[in-house]
């Protein structure tokens, strides 16, 4: 219970300031919106054919802002000795984890929840009916994400250069997550339903629910060195 | 002083021993698998890429276990030597994938025709890469020695850990590599493979187990001497 309310605390306090400032989520969103433009630009195609590649493109959207909004995320730790504050305390370190993964995820839920109907009308298709559907692949995909893109920016938060080493560790590790958002994606869209795809969606679950646990367990570790 | 030096002088004498044995136990294998072992029926002499290829997939394997078992003693414990160990296996293991990776374009450009295909092992194997490689360029990049060994840690935890997981979805995804021609389901190896491959295979296996070893212990020496290097260095300086 502690570690909840602890997270949910952290995760307040985090939400205040960002409520105050929009760093991230301004950033992030017109990050997202920018590669709309960007895609449109880069592939002039009929809609049937950008139906075809909305998954990829989508995900290409989502892993790029989403690297952005990781830079961010332990900024206001670092500033001032913030975390060494926040480790002085009396406070369970798997709870910043879920904060902080929570965190990210409520951003880059907001960003998403406007870019993907965004992509829609900007690449006119068709299909509305779907995006329920699509939306929970996100969701799922973007937990694996969060999940994994908090314990790395942790790892990386004193190394040199940073912002580069972030994408450069994560993205390997987010091959699995990648592949079955697309492939999920893709069947929906493709057939309207999930059909062959239940054990890419089994499969992202079992990433989040792993990588969380692992996270909670291991953030000891991440965090004090 | 002269206790120390006598049991490094011990150290090197084994590992003298070793890496004698490695280099004759290469020799051997060389011979068996280009003069002993038939042609393959049907890829001809190409298939004895097979003897190098099979081993260094093992050996990469076989890293990148000893870095997850090195990082969680060194999380566990805090020692030095296990960190030394995690990061010694992963730049051999780095090695061994790269390796893997041109014997097998060397290998399907005549078979398949192209040097790379998206197929699953292979893209595994390309991805095992990137994040070992990531993991060293990750150490490199903190300055702080602790700190670093650390979050080289983690990282050699959680990349071990998503291994299934990158394997269960690159299979999913694509399958195209030839089925497994010696451990089958159906028949047991000496039924469908000539016995002198299997020797050869063997002790090639063999080998290249050694040569790692000798390696890894070589790499191994290259981290402690760096330890003492530095605990030289601030001795002078105080």
């Amino acid at each position: 219970m502690t570690l909840v309310k602890q997270a949910y605390l952290l995760l307040c306090k985090d939400l205040l300031l960002e409520l105050r400032r929009r760093d991230s989520l301004l950033t992030m969103f017109f990050f997202g919106t920018l590669l709309l433009f960007v895609f449109h630009f880069a592939f002039d195609m009929p809609p049937d054919k950008v139906a075809e590649l909305a998954p990829a493109l989508l995900w290409l959207a989502f892993l790029f802002t989403g690297t952005l909004g990781l830079a961010q995320l332990f900024q206001a730790e670092r500033d001032n000795h913030c975390l060494d504050g926040l480790l002085l305390s009396p406070l369970d370190r798997g709870a910043l984890f879920l904060a902080k993964t929570g965190f990210n995820l409520m951003l880059m839920l907001a960003v998403e929840v406007v870019v993907i109907p965004l992509f829609w009308i900007l690449f006119n298709l068709s299909g509305w009916n779907l995006l329920p559907q699509l939306f929970l692949v996100t969701l799922l995909g973007t937990v694996g994400f969060c999940v994994l893109g908090t314990i790395t920016a942790a790892i990386t938060l004193r190394a040199r250069a940073r912002e580069l080493l972030l994408p450069l560790v994560l993205f390997p590790l987010m091959i699995p997550v990648i592949l079955a958002t697309i492939r999920c994606m893709e069947m929906v869209l493709k057939t309207g339903s999930f059909g062959d795809a239940t054990p890419w969606l089994r499969l992202l679950l079992g990433f989040d629910v792993i990588f969380l646990t692992i996270g909670v367990l291991i953030f000891d570790w991440v965090i004090e060195s | 002083m002269r206790h120390l030096a006598q049991s490094s002088n011990a150290v090197k004498k084994r590992k003298g021993i070793l890496g004698g044995l490695a280099l004759v136990a290469v020799a051997t294998a060389l011979c068996w698998s280009l003069l002993v072992a038939p042609p393959d029926a049907y890829q001809g002499e190409v298939q004895r890429i097979m003897y190098l290829h099979l081993p260094s997939i093992l050996i990469a394997y076989l890293s990148y276990f000893l870095v997850f078992i090195g990082s969680g003693m060194y999380l566990w414990k805090r020692e030095k030597k296990d960190d030394l160990l995690a990061h010694a296996a992963a730049e051999l293991g780095v090695l061994f994938t790269v390796l893997t990776i041109i014997e097998g374009s060397i290998w399907g450009k005549p078979t398949w025709g192209v040097w790379w295909t998206w197929d699953a092992r292979l893209t595994l194997m390309a991805i095992l890469l990137l994040i070992y490689a990531g993991y060293l360029m990750l150490r490199s990049a903190i300055d702080d020695e602790q700190r670093a060994a650390s979050a080289a840690a983690i990282l050699g935890i959680i990349g071990f850990l998503d291994i299934p997981l990158i394997h269960m979805s690159v299979y999913w995804w694509r399958t195209l590599h030839q089925p497994p021609s010696i451990l089958r389901p159906d028949k047991a190896p000496w039924e469908n493979v000539h016995p002198a491959m299997l020797t050869a295979l063997a002790i090639s296996f063999a080998a290249f187990l050694l040569l790692y070893f000798y390696l890894l212990s070589l790499r191994y020496r290259v981290g402690e001497m760096r330890q003492e290097i530095k605990a030289l260095r601030l001795e002078r300086e105080v």
